[in-house]
């Protein structure tokens, strides 16, 4: 019964979708009051059946109720509770329902917090999240309805993929979605603003604290994925330009373009068209992403089990959706030409080219993620473009990027005077080249000319946007303190500093070493010693585990114990490396257990990864760089008490 | 108008600069019977996959050198592997491998590449398979004797 409702409660959230979709639009181009104001009610009720929905497989889970196809699937009976809810979005079916949840979930919140917008453009944003609902609501209801059911039922699930029990795989994929989702409305935004054709700055007010928002969540996402692969895939990478890392990594380089695109149309009122297009191009991206999951035609760790049906229909929703947004963005954009001049020392030009060099950065992640399946198709071989490429190529814009970002930070908007910005600069950079020089030198013994330039780079970031956040503390009374925009940007690029700082040191100085070990042996790996003191068998609640005792030492020294684990789970017979990972603020120690090799040995990988946190942290901090100007005053306006529409909406739901 | 042209000139420089370390990296799936038939890149290193032969893994007590075999339902090609092996290896199952053909036509591994779930299979592993099976519900023929490379 309780499946029927979600299903019932899924068909009732399309028709309201439909609602939402149409009529606020056909209303804002009547300008007819009555029928812009469906916009509010009609979001609300589609979320709260999405929600019902959502309820009702989540209760199908905990209840394990394997007469749902799904459940059956991805679920079992001795599952621990927590990863039975976190099944719900564990594969496809679910986490489509759960994308289309957050859809709901942010056009409810942008209805709620709308109150400053004109109505007319309030009712084009909530129309055209509609639409993009229906999109997604057909495509569930469609090729991938979570209700179907098993006849008969199963008497036991299939067990959830043993690599997504994991708390950190529980909440990556609804941050990631939160941020995927949330370029929506940046991009309902824009086509809102195209289709009412008044384009002002106050269009990228608006748009703006939703995007930041959006990018935060993202920027969470993908590094909760990366922290995740690293120590649950096993072997202790954190990035692997993989075409589903690439497909979460794309709209996260463009949303930060349109970020950056958005400052300027807000402040200027320069790169109007620019912005409209980088927000187009952020959610096609997103849904670039959804296609390459979700279709199978990308040969990746991540990818779903293949379904053409699913693939030909999410590729044509992309199509309506990017073409629509392009036939409206050359009718509309050619008016909106610029007057406003800015000198070429300016932070319009840093902006600039920051928007540049991350387009840039973007499209070689895209040719090199989309390359294969081109070369295939063009009969030219199956090929796969490894690492390698990524590496080097990414480097080509990132170096600038970083290096121009310390400047940009400190140049005044439309004209800067050339010598107090000389005269500012000149001293964290020279601090920066010689702790570039020696740091590598003095805590790890050697250097090279990329090494150096990376640790450099990281100290300039890192010294530039402490600049302002310290004067602000330090300043007389009276005088002005630090906007929360502006503190925000300065912690974000903090963020990035730091991630700098742990993605060079972390690559030039890890070691790894696999070698095969039996209980009494040990091997060194940098300056620690790694001993197998024993291996004894473990039960958990699903799964039994060979477990390896492992003595850390460093100059004979004590440092850690760690307790890697090889699981064998129950139902599905599948193996699973559990590692065990010694963490300190500047380094990883980490052990994975590899295969039984007969006569009492293991093969075990053994890892030094040298300020590995960094890379997490820093994503934290560039998150709550986003946090924090969001929070600025500026923008708080918008988000006032409810207006007396949203308010009723409210009660009918 | 100014940044589209700016992103383009970007876009071209920087593909120019990385199109040399593009074909240095790019890296060809050669289908088990073609590696037989000696049509495969010499001098660099390409991927294989298939199914590993059941019976056929061998490992020498207490080391991490590894040996087994791979078909594609018609051909088989001798794999040797030292290093750790990602959890979803298993015989019977299948497999991609990155590395190239050393001595004797044994293919030497570098990389044995993991899977996120036992149910997919590497789209050009199951194109690869499909070719050499009619029905593909047949259960594994063990030991595939004959072979014709095309």
């Amino acid at each position: 019964m309780i499946p029927e409702i979600g299903q019932f409660a899924l068909i009732l959230a399309l028709s309201l979708a439909i609602c939402q979709g149409v009529i606020p639009l056909i209303g804002a181009y009547r300008n007819d009051v009555a029928m812009m104001s469906v916009a509010k009610t009609a979001a609300t009720g589609q979320f709260v059946f999405v929600a019902v929905a959502f309820g009702c497989l989540t209760w199908s889970f905990l209840t394990s109720d394997f007469s749902v196809l799904y459940v059956a699937n991805h679920s079992q009976l001795s599952l621990p509770t927590i990863y039975k809810i976190s099944a719900v979005w564990g594969a496809h079916e679910g986490s489509l329902l759960m994308w289309i949840l957050i859809l709901a979930a942010w056009t409810v919140a942008v209805a709620r917090f709308s109150s400053a917008l004109p109505e007319a453009f309030a009712a084009r944003v909530i129309g055209v999240l509609g639409l993009l609902s229906i999109g997604f609501l057909l495509f569930a209801l469609l090729t991938s309805n979570p209700f179907d059911r098993l006849t008969p039922p199963a008497a036991d699930g299939a067990d959830l993929n043993p690599l997504l029990q994991d708390p950190g795989l529980a909440i990556h994929p609804p941050l990631l979605y939160i941020g995927y989702v949330g370029f929506s409305v940046a991009f309902a935004f824009a086509i809102a603003a195209m289709l009412s054709g008044d384009l002002d700055q106050r269009w990228a007010k608006w748009t703006r604290p939703w995007t930041t928002l959006a990018w935060m969540f993202l920027t969470l996402g993908i590094m909760l994925g990366s922290w995740w692969a690293y120590y649950e895939l096993g072997w202790g990478g954190w990035w692997f330009w993989d075409p589903v890392e690439n497909a979460s990594f794309m709209p996260w380089l463009i949303g930060t373009a349109l970020i950056h695109s958005l400052a300027v149309t807000e402040r200027r009122g320069l790169f109007k068209s620019w912005t409209l297009l980088l927000a187009i191009t952020a959610f096609s991206l997103s849904l670039l992403g959804t296609f390459l999951v979700r279709s199978g035609i990308i040969v990746s760790v991540h990818a779903f089990a293949t379904d053409p049906t699913r693939g030909f229909f999410i590729l044509a929703f992309l199509a309506i959706v990017v073409i629509g947004a392009l036939i409206l963005y050359a009718w509309r954009a050619p008016s909106l030409d610029s007057e406003v001049g800015f000198s070429l020392l300016s932070r319009e030009t840093f902006l600039l080219l920051n928007n540049v060099l991350l387009v840039v950065a973007a499209t070689l992640v895209l040719m090199g993620t989309l390359a294969p399946l081109v070369i295939e198709l063009l009969n030219g071989g199956k090929i796969s473009i490894g690492p390698p490429w990524f590496e080097i190529a990414f480097l080509v814009p990132m170096i600038p990027l970083v290096l121009l970002l310390g400047v940009g930070m400190h140049t005044a908007w439309r004209t800067q005077d050339k010598r107090p910005w000389v005269a500012l600069l000149r001293i964290p950079a020279i601090a920066a080249i010689v702790i570039g020089v020696l740091l590598p030198l003095l805590f790890y013994g050697r250097t090279s000319l990329l090494l150096a330039l990376g640790v450099a780079a990281a100290v300039w970031i890192i010294v530039m946007s402490l600049i302002q956040p310290v004067r602000s503390m330090r300043r007389k009374e009276g005088a002005a303190a630090i906007t929360r925009s502006a503190l925000g940007m300065s912690v974000a690029h903090l963020g990035m500093g730091l991630f700098v700082l742990g993605v060079t040191l972390t690559s030039a100085f890890n070691i790894e070493s696999d070698r095969a070990l039996t209980p009494g042996e040990s091997i060194d790996v940098g300056a620690y010693e790694f001993e197998m003191r024993e291996l004894r068998d473990v039960q958990g609640p699903n799964y039994s585990a060979v477990e390896a005792i492992i003595e850390i030492r460093k100059g004979g020294e004590f440092v850690a114990t760690v307790r890697p684990q090889k699981r064998q789970y129950l139902v599905q017979k599948s193996w699973m490396t559990e590692a065990g990972i010694h963490v300190a603020w500047n380094k990883d120690l980490f052990v994975a257990l590899g295969d039984q090799l007969g006569n009492g040995a293991w093969s075990v990988r053994v890892q030094y990864k040298p300020m590995i946190r960094f890379i997490w942290f820093g994503a934290i901090i560039m998150a709550l760089g986003g946090l924090i100007a969001v929070s600025d005053r500026r923008y708080r306006l918008t988000a006032s008490k409810p207006s007396r529409v949203s308010s009723t909406a409210t009660e009918t739901a | 108008m100014l940044a589209v042209g700016l992103a383009v000139a970007g876009i071209a420089i920087a593909a120019a600069f990385t199109l040399r370390a593009f074909q240095d990296n790019m890296m060809f799936f050669v289908e088990i019977s073609d590696v037989v038939a000696g049509d495969y890149p010499k001098q660099r290193n390409f991927r294989i996959g298939g199914l590993v032969v059941d019976g056929s893994v061998e490992r020498e007590e207490g080391s991490m050198d590894l040996r087994f075999r791979v078909t594609d339902m018609n051909c088989e090609l001798p794999v040797s592997y030292v290093g750790v092996l990602p959890d979803l290896f298993r015989e019977g199952q299948g497999v991609v491998a990155h590395g190239r053909l050393g001595e004797e036509g044994v293919f030497v591994a570098d990389k044995i590449l993991a899977k996120h779930d036992e149910n997919y299979m590497a789209p050009e592993v199951a194109d690869s398979l499909a070719k050499h099976v009619e029905d593909k519900t047949a259960p594994l023929r063990e030991g595939v004797t004959e072979c014709n490379p095309q």
